[in-house]
Parts: C-alpha cells; sequence; structure tokens
C-alpha cells in the first residue's frame, strides 16, 4: 500500500472546501482512481455531492445506536457514489453539546483498524473549518495525511485561516510527515485576488496549486446535489477542476513544511497589494465619531 | 543529649539544603520555597503553599473532585452522590474515607455504596446530558428513599461543556422539587484537593440553602442549637466529639458532613453558632453563614485533653453561665479517666519524637494530643493547606521545628531517615515506606483502621494506638542478623 496517498482539504468555513474537494476527487475518479472520502465535519456534508444525498447513517450516530463503536462493520458506514467513490462520514454531535473532535478522532481510528484504506488510491479527508482542537488536527497527525490542500480566498479572514492552518501543520510536520500541499484559491471576486493569494503562498513557503474562477455553474450542479464532473463534464469549469485533479495528481512528494507568518506581516501583505492602507498606530481602537472629532 | 533550638535550626537547614540538592536546578528552586523550619514569634511558618505541585516529584496532593465527593459531600449519608464521567474515578473513590453512619445502606442510607455514569465513548462525543438524566430517574426509582442527588463532575464534564445545571434544574423540577445538586468539581481545576471543598461549599450555598428545591423542616429552636461543621466522623470522631457538646447542654442541630443528612444542612442557618473542626475544608460555608446569617463561627479541637478543655471553654464562652458552668463540671468528670490514660502510656511514650505530614487541620490539631502524652512533634506539613493554615500552626508547635509544605515522596523518606523520629503519622501511600525502613508508623487519615481519636473516648483510644506502634516487639525484630553486633 505505499502508493496510498492520502490528502486533506482544510480551510475557513464556507470556503467552498467540501465543493472544491468533491469535484477534485470526482476528476480524480475520471482519471482512473480508486478513492475514499473522509468527511470529518459533524455536519456530515462532505461527500453530499458524489452521493446525491446527505449521508445519513455516520460512523458516530451508528455507534451511538449500536452502544460502541466497536459493534460496527465497515460495510455498515461505507456507501459508494459517482464513479465507486467511496464514501463515509464521521458525523457527530449536535451543535453545543458533547466533544465533536472527539468523534473524529474515535472515527479515523475505526476506519483504521477495519481495513477502510485497502484497495484504494486515495484517502481525502475533508475537515471543518480551523483547526479548533486536537481531534480536528487528527488527520494531519503521523500516518495519515501526507499532503494538506488549503481552501482559501482572497478575503482577509480566509488568508488568515490559511496561516493559521499552517501553523497546525508546522506543529506536526516534525513528529511527523505532513506537508503542505499548496494553496487552492477559490475565486471571491475581490481586488487583485490572483496577486494576493500568489504572494501569501510565497509568504508560507508553498504555491498556488491553482486558481479556481467563480461559476455559477457550480451553484446548478449543487442544487442538484452533483458534481459538476457529473452534471457538466464538458463544462469550462469542469475543466478547471480536471486541472487541479491532474496538478494535485502530480504534486506527490512535493508538499513543503510551511512557513507561518506573524499577524503583523499578513496585515503587510494587504498593504503591500493596496487593499488595506497604511494605519496611523494612533488610529487604532478608535471609533468613526472619535477620528471626526479629532 | 539534648540539642539546643539552634543547633536544631542549623540542623534542619543543613538537611533541607542537602535534600535540595538532589532536584535540577529549576525544581530546587521551587521547592526550597515549600522547606523550611519554623522562626518562633513569626505569624507563618514560612513556606509558600497552595501552588502546583511539580513534575517529575511523586506528590500525595488529590483533585478537586477528591475533596469534593470524596471529602465533603460523601459522607451526607440519605444523599446519592453520582460520580458522573468515566468509570474509575468512582471505583477507586469508593469507600476510601471511613465515615462512620446510622442508617439501613441501600435503604435510607447510601455512604459506602457507588454510584458512576459509568461514560463511554459515545456519552464524549454526544455529551452525557441525557444519559444523567436517566441515571437520576433510575435512581429515583431504585432508590426512592433518598433524600437528595449531587452530581460530581469528573474531568470530561467540564472539558465537553455538559450542561449539568439545567438537567438538574429539570430533574428537580419532574420529581417534585427534590434536591438535586450539580457540583462542577472536575479534577483539572486547582492544585489540589482543597478546590474541591470551596467548589463543594459553595454548591451547598448555592443548591441547598438557596434554589427551588423542597425544603420542608419543622424547627423548634432552641437557645443552644450548634452546628459541627468540619467533622467526618472518621471511625466515630463526630460521635465522640458531639456527646461532649451534648453534655454542656449544647443542642447539635446538625453534623457538616460525617453522619450527616440534608435535612440537617438545611437546617443549619438556624444555628446560634457553627463550631468548626476542619477549618481548611469548610471555613468557606461557615464564613458565609455569618456573613447571610449572622451565625458566628468558633474553631474548635477535640484532640487531647489539653486542647478538649480549652476548647469547652470557648465554645462554652458563646453562651449563658449554665452552660459555662457545664463546662467546667464536663472537664472535672472526664479527668480521672485523663489522668488513668496519662498515667498508663506517658511512661511509654514520653519524649518520643514524632514526624507528621497530612490533610486539612490534623498537621496541627494533633499536636496537642501527642504532647499530653509526653511526645514532641518535631516536624509538620500539609498536603493542600494554604497560608491561614500556617499561621495558625504557629500556635501548636515549637521554635524550629521542621515544615514541609506538599512534601515529595523523595523529601520526606529523606528528612525521616536523618531525623529519625519514633513515629511518623501520614497516610497510607507512605505506611509501608517508613515501616520497611524500620519506623513506627500510623496512618493518620483513617487512623489506620481504629479511632474514634476526637474527644475524651478518642484520645484514650489515641493514647493506646500510638503505644500499639512505637512499642511493638516487631521493631526489636528488624535489625539483620548480620548487623547484630558480635
Amino acid at each position: 500500500m505505499s502508493s496510498l496517498r492520502q490528502i486533506a482539504f482544510y480551510g475557513k468555513g464556507g470556503i467552498g472546501k467540501s465543493t472544491t474537494s468533491q469535484n477534485t476527487l470526482a476528476a480524480l475518479a475520471d482519471m482512473g482512481q480508486k478513492i475514499l472520502i473522509v468527511g470529518c465535519d459533524p455536519k456530515a456534508d462532505s461527500t453530499r455531492l458524489i452521493l446525491h444525498a446527505k449521508a445519513q447513517d455516520t460512523i458516530l450516530s451508528l455507534a451511538a445506536e449500536a452502544g460502541s463503536v466497536e459493534d460496527l462493520e465497515i460495510e455498515d458506514v461505507l456507501k459508494v457514489g459517482y464513479k465507486d467513490i467511496r464514501c463515509v462520514e464521521s458525523g457527530g454531535p449536535e451543535p453545543g453539546v458533547g466533544c465533536a473532535g472527539r468523534g473524529v478522532i474515535t472515527s479515523i481510528n475505526f476506519l483504521e483498524e477495519n481495513g477502510a484504506y485497502e484497495g484504494v488510491d486515495y484517502v481525502s479527508y475533508d475537515v471543518l473549518g480551523d483547526v479548533v482542537c486536537g481531534g480536528f488536527a487528527m488527520p494531519i497527525r503521523e500516518n495519515k495525511a501526507q499532503e494538506i490542500y488549503i481552501v482559501m480566498s482572497g478575503e482577509m479572514m480566509a488568508m488568515y485561516a490559511a496561516n493559521n492552518i499552517s501553523k497546525g501543520i508546522l506543529k506536526y510536520a516534525n513528529s511527523g510527515g505532513v506537508r503542505l500541499g499548496g494553496l487552492v484559491c477559490n475565486e471571491r471576486q475581490t481586488d487583485k485576488e490572483l496577486e494576493l493569494a500568489e504572494s501569501l503562498a510565497k509568504k508560507l513557503g508553498t504555491t498556488l496549486i491553482h486558481f479556481v474562477p467563480r461559476d455559477n455553474i457550480v451553484q446548478h450542479a449543487e442544487l442538484r446535489r452533483m458534481t459538476v464532473m457529473e452534471y457538466a463534464p464538458d463544462s469550462k469549469q469542469a475543466g478547471e477542476y480536471r486541472t487541479l485533479a491532474e496538478k494535485i495528481h502530480a504534486n506527490a512528494g512535493k508538499g513543503i513544511i510551511p512557513t507561518p507568518i506573524t499577524m503583523d506581516e499578513l496585515e503587510d501583505l494587504l498593504m503591500e497589494h493596496g487593499i488595506m492602507s497604511a494605519i496611523d498606530e494612533s488610529q487604532v481602537g478608535k471609533t468613526a465619531a472619535e477620528l471626526a472629532a479629532a | 543529649m539534648s540539642v539546643t533550638t539552634e543547633e536544631q535550626k542549623a540542623a534542619n537547614k543543613a538537611l533541607i539544603d542537602e535534600v535540595l540538592k538532589a532536584y535540577p536546578e529549576k525544581t530546587a528552586k521551587k521547592r526550597t520555597k515549600h522547606l523550611g523550619t519554623y522562626e518562633g514569634g513569626k505569624p507563618d511558618c514560612g513556606v509558600k503553599s497552595n501552588i502546583k505541585s511539580l513534575p517529575g516529584v511523586m506528590t500525595i496532593r488529590g483533585c478537586a473532585y477528591a475533596g469534593s465527593k470524596g471529602v465533603v459531600w460523601g459522607p451526607i449519608k440519605d444523599m446519592i452522590h453520582i460520580s458522573h464521567g468515566p468509570v474509575g474515578c468512582g471505583q477507586y473513590s469508593w469507600g476510601s474515607r471511613r465515615n462512620y453512619y446510622i442508617g439501613t445502606t441501600g435503604v435510607d442510607t447510601f455512604v459506602t455504596m457507588q454510584f458512576t455514569s459509568d461514560f463511554q465513548e459515545k456519552d464524549i462525543v454526544f455529551g452525557g446530558d441525557k444519559k444523567l438524566d436517566k441515571i437520576i430517574d433510575e435512581i429515583q426509582q431504585l432508590f426512592p428513599l433518598n433524600k437528595g442527588i449531587s452530581v460530581q463532575s469528573e474531568c470530561p464534564i467540564g472539558l465537553i461543556g455538559d450542561d449539568i445545571e439545567a438537567v438538574s434544574k429539570k430533574k428537580s423540577k419532574q420529581y417534585d422539587g427534590h434536591t438535586i445538586v450539580p457540583v462542577r468539581c472536575e479534577g483539572f481545576r486547582g492544585v489540589s484537593q482543597s478546590l474541591g471543598h470551596h467548589i463543594a461549599n459553595d454548591a451547598i450555598r448555592d443548591w441547598v440553602f438557596e434554589g427551588d428545591t423542597r425544603k420542608e423542616h419543622e424547627f423548634e429552636s432552641t437557645p443552644y442549637d450548634v452546628a459541627i461543621i468540619g467533622d467526618y466522623n472518621i471511625g466515630g470522631d463526630a460521635w465522640s466529639s458531639r456527646i461532649l457538646l451534648e453534655e454542656i447542654g449544647l443542642r447539635v442541630i446538625a453534623q457538616w458532613s460525617g453522619d450527616g443528612t440534608i435535612a440537617e444542612l438545611e437546617n443549619t442557618p438556624k444555628a446560634k453558632l457553627n463550631v468548626l473542626h476542619c477549618y481548611r475544608s469548610m471555613n468557606y460555608i461557615s464564613r458565609h453563614m455569618e456573613e447571610k446569617y449572622g451565625i458566628p463561627w468558633v474553631e474548635y479541637n477535640f484532640f487531647g485533653p489539653t486542647m478538649i478543655e480549652k476548647s469547652l471553654r470557648e465554645i462554652a464562652s458563646h453562651f449563658d453561665d449554665t452552660i459555662k458552668a457545664n463546662a467546667e463540671k464536663v472537664i472535672a468528670r472526664y479527668r480521672p479517666m485523663v489522668d488513668a490514660v496519662i498515667a498508663r502510656y506517658k511512661p511509654r511514650l514520653d519524649a518520643k519524637k514524632v514526624m507528621l505530614f497530612v490533610g486539612g487541620l490534623r498537621p496541627r490539631h494533633v499536636i496537642g494530643a501527642y504532647e499530653d502524652l509526653g511526645m514532641e512533634v518535631v516536624g509538620t506539613g500539609y498536603e493542600f493547606g494554604h497560608n491561614d493554615d500556617y499561621q495558625r500552626t504557629t500556635h501548636y508547635i515549637k521554635d524550629g521545628t521542621l515544615i514541609y509544605d506538599d512534601v515529595t515522596g523523595y523529601e520526606f523518606e529523606r528528612f525521616v531517615e536523618k531525623v529519625q523520629p519514633d513515629l511518623v503519622g501520614s497516610g497510607i501511600k507512605e505506611k509501608y515506606v517508613f515501616q520497611k525502613m524500620g519506623v513506627p508508623f500510623r496512618q493518620m487519615h483513617s487512623w489506620d483502621y481504629s479511632g474514634p481519636y476526637h474527644g475524651y473516648d478518642g484520645f484514650a483510644i489515641f493514647a493506646r494506638d500510638m503505644d500499639m506502634a512505637i512499642n511493638s516487639p516487631v521493631w526489636s525484630l528488624t535489625k539483620a542478623p548480620w548487623r547484630q553486633a558480635a
């Protein structure tokens, strides 16, 4: 199983991680790759476009019903979707109760112990928003994902999240083998987005793997609970995902240990590109009214 | 061969310096603040306390859960105390203190039983509130005579953010105002069991004194109502204390918490005086009752006749002349018994040296009892004491006493090895180490399965036990044959 590639998609909540990852993985499946998707979001919507439905039987919900995770069989939780892509969802508690992080750990251990990774070329983890605790860092620990792809955009907070995730990768890079595979910019049509994304990638010591332009066809496909690859394989957007998939496929072993930057450096980056005008330190913490009065 | 105080102080300093040499520099720098010699006349013992134990040492301390479940709440006999979380904390705290009580276990009293929610992985991931809800139903069904339930939080409860307050309120409402008390005593909070005592006290304040639970106790006040606070009835200590208070004409309306009930707790705000034995674990609620209900509180010490007499007079001074006269009568009545005990044991124990390391109040409170038997306490320290404990200790110890706060296993062994006391009084973990060193030992948490040690009756047992430990013929047999003098 030396050829097994484990990758993970991280990024700020709402940035389009699940959409980007499912489309890219569908494109990889089109290339003949055998794929397993491990959804690590308690909302369990990481495989919706591949399965045409939101997965109902998550590992954790079934385990809770059965008593414990030891009572489950792999067949109970594994669903097969578009181009034989295998899908599992970790699931988790409803918002505000319990410990979703522990749920991710439980689920991944269960999958490994029960041979879910046998006979596949790719395992892809789709993890929620931020690396908020140890549980959500599980996929980047030793012997899990080798390359992390951070989905981001030209928005300040998306870049901030990308930098934070890099810090998480750095933490585990030395103890385990995790590397940053690159940034994927999901276009938001902010000012100088491509330029900014490339600059940030450079600062982090990595590359912008691909710039995915905005296209409404993604929404059209999504309403039909499909990837663009399946809904409109000949569309321009399908081509974009195909290119991204090819780049990721060719990127094996090329991940790097990221060099995260400080908040100040991040702000400097935005100023450099004229997104933010330089702030006079004396104005920090002043309300608009106070500034007008001054 | 007698040593002057100055020589003793110099010897202690040399000993502490020698012990500290074994540590890395940083550890030594921190530990040096916890070790010292009492300088007569100073307001405290000159050591730092209530600070986090250091990694790598063997500390004798417990956790906040131990302080709440094990010490304060556990002995309340007609309540059921749920160890809420994974099974281990409940299992290993099961029956670990000898809180005697009267009742029919499993019917109207539950102290020696153990209840746990036995958390599984799914309870961590999905939260344990539903399970807690169900457990309370089961308890109400299986043990209908329970008078209340407390939820003793283990670590995961605080980590996963379970809302045990909401569950407690809901179930209390469902069961007609039944007392259900959520206690946030997660083990990771604080530096020792001490914070657990405080949290447990606060939970009594907020959920027993206050709150919407049913509190319907007929109560007729008398001018002589007192509550015993901070006596956990180890081996019957509260009983041998209570009779003395009753003999001087007072009415004990509550025992906190050894052999105590929830109704007694609820009635305590009607007391005229709170008498406080274990200051460390229950000063919080005593202060609260003073502020809120205007009840004065007085610390007392029922170890050994000297302290018992002083304490009876002190307690009586809060009441009228009848009580004061009664106190003198009681003291006089027990005098022949005390004299007999001292006449029998003092010759066998005179000038014997003792080193102590215990919890809440005992590192100072038992000193008088030893001195009544002619013995001398040469070293003492607290597991989880605060500076106010070390201030109070100065009233008991002599100039030049060795003081060790939150002593480590290594330090304690070296100290005993060098000081060579005739008796060490500490806990079960220390017992066999010192006995194997050939040093007589008594457990001073559990009274070594004996007791009571409080009151006049307790003093007789205390004297017998110390004699039994020190003068056992076994110690003459411990010398290895090859070390016998030719």
